[in-house]
């Protein structure tokens, strides 16, 4: 792959961000209700890259995250983190994490939800504060530390988890739909706000998304899931360079990734719609 | 201008129920005066009041015995059924045997233990009442509280597990908060029921000297003004348990202040 070609061609080799190693995930194995969740998943995100990772619902474009995140464990191959186990890379909070809720503990201040992973690493309490306050400035939002969840926007808000998320410095960032609650003008703003603070701190994202512009917009490279058994099936280079403004949104590159990447969906679509009307010609019921 | 907008605001959620209590007293003592009820049948609230504030050092000592009781008994009670709602939680098969017992005793009647009690202690004691009142008040607590313990946000349960959390740190940091309302809407409905047990129990026996035993001996005698004196005393009381419940969830949940939406 390219960017592997890249990495090895520099001067030191560095370590992958993120290694999946021929993982599959089958949930409820042997019971009449067994899901193939992913199958044969093989990935390597390299350091200060942007994964977006699309499909339709029921492809397990989140169970994969989550198997990343070692929320859940594989059924058999491996996740890798900066060279560790995905269990390990847990237990040192290497990564961390956004979600299409924003979690805010509406019991806890802003500043104080933006401490709890630090809390747990067993900061003091001066260093956690400093730390908090500089990633309020990180996400715009540095005369909010006082308020309460609820006073806040849903936009607001959510800045506010992904300043949490990022409160420990981690290297990588998994985001499940974070942006997916959001009006569409919040959202593109959003999108420029994460891409900002990405560069400035050259964290790896793996971010799942079922939005095709949202995906393009964001990601270095685009990986498209079908369901049914969950697998790759194509991967985009985006190549849109760093530096992405509002114009991007307009640029004929942009459109030609974003069809590119909706041609590859509905490739999957039409596969699962042959299969299903060779299964009806024939007879048999498509569940 | 605000301090305005303030007294109307007041005014308007005091106003109603003022006026339609005074209406309501007003309707009582006419009724009484224009068709002659005799006092020994239905007091008229002026004496009932003249009652109240003539005999207060009776109607005070009554309220305090029959309060105390009820207050024990709710803190108690409170304090067990959090503790024991948590203990369940943390251990799911404990849950599954307490639950369904938790259902079988609460049906039962339970100033039925009093009678029972009353013979285990001696005759004057108040143990048996408040360990009446700690039962009644145990399983509305508990049964909140568990309620409250398997209601956590699916999206704050993985982050606990992202940041490697133990499930003690997870209990302490997230379930415990969670809960709080929990436990006050608990604490909430049990106030008032504490109060009735209380006052029930001392029908069963035992010392003469709370608001239960004074309201049935008097209500049957032909001072009807003193034993309606005696019921206002059990209104007061059950206003002060109402408002120290309502106060004690104001400042420990204070992030579901949030003006009106509650």
């Amino acid at each position: 792959m390219e960017n592997q070609m890249t990495a090895s061609a520099s001067t030191f080799v560095s370590q992958p961000a993120v290694v999946v190693d021929r993982v599959s995930k089958i949930f409820n194995k042997g019971k009449t209700n067994q899901v193939d969740a992913l199958t044969d998943i093989e990935m390597v995100v390299q350091p200060g890259e942007f994964i977006s990772l699309i499909g339709p619902s029921g492809c397990g474009k989140s169970t994969l995250l989550r198997l990343i995140a070692d929320l859940l464990a594989p059924t058999s191959g491996a996740v890798t983190i900066n060279g560790k186990s995905a269990k390990q890379a847990r237990a040192d909070q290497d990564y961390g994490m956004a979600f299409q809720q924003s979690g805010l503990f509406e019991w806890r201040s802003v500043e104080r939800n933006i401490e709890l992973p630090l809390e747990l690493k067993g900061w003091d309490k001066v260093e956690r504060r400093q730390r908090a306050a500089e990633m309020l400035e990180l996400v715009k939002l540095p005369d909010f530390a006082k308020h309460m969840p609820w006073q806040l926007s849903g936009g607001m808000q959510q800045r506010v988890a992904i300043a949490r998320a990022l409160a420990s410095h981690p290297k990588l960032l998994l985001m499940d739909e974070p942006f997916g609650a959001l009006d569409e003008m919040t959202r593109e703003h959003m999108q420029a706000e994460l891409l900002r603070i990405c560069n400035n701190t050259g964290t790896t994202v793996v971010f799942v998304t079922h939005s095709i512009p949202e995906a393009v917009y964001l990601a270095d490279r685009v990986v498209v899931m079908s369901p049914r058994p969950g697998r790759i099936t194509t991967v985009v280079d985006v190549g849109l360079g760093r530096n992405r403004t509002e114009l991007t949104r307009e640029a004929g590159d942009f459109f030609a990734r974003v069809t590119e990447v909706r041609e590859a969906l509905r490739g999957i679509e039409a596969t699962a719609a042959s299969v299903a009307d060779d299964l009806r010609t024939r007879g048999i019921e498509d569940r | 201008m605000r301090t305005d907008v303030r007294a109307r605001e007041f005014a308007a959620q005091v106003l109603p129920p003022l006026v339609v209590g005074v209406g309501f007293l007003v309707a009582w003592q006419t009724w009484i005066i224009v068709s002659d009820v005799q006092p020994y049948v239905i007091p008229r609230p002026t004496r009932i009041w003249s009652s109240f504030t003539g005999d207060f050092g009776l109607v005070r000592a009554a309220s305090v015995v029959t309060g105390t009781n009820a207050l024990v008994g709710l803190v108690l009670g409170s304090l067990l059924g959090f503790l024991v709602a948590v203990l369940t939680n943390r251990f799911a098969i404990v849950s599954e045997l307490v639950n369904p017992l938790a259902a079988t005793v609460a049906a039962i009647p339970a100033v039925v233990i009093v009678g029972v009690l009353n013979n285990m202690y001696a005759l004057d004691s108040q143990i048996p009442r408040r360990i009446m009142v700690t039962i009644a008040v145990f399983f509305v607590v508990f049964v909140q509280v568990a309620k409250g313990l398997r209601q956590n946000d699916a999206t704050q349960m993985e982050l606990m597990r992202s940041y490697a959390a133990s499930p003690f740190e997870t209990l302490r940091k997230v379930r415990l908060p969670n809960t709080m309302p929990f436990f006050f809407t608990g604490v909430r409905t049990a106030a008032p029921l504490a109060l009735i047990i209380a006052l029930v129990s001392e029908y069963f026996g035992g010392t003469q000297d709370g608001l239960g035993s004074k309201i049935s001996g008097t209500l049957s005698g032909s001072n009807k003004a003193l034993g309606f004196a005696y019921v206002l005393g059990g209104a007061v009381v059950g206003l002060l348990f109402f408002a120290g419940s309502n106060l004690l969830e104001f400042l420990v949940v204070p992030w579901r202040r949030r003006g009106r939406s509650g």
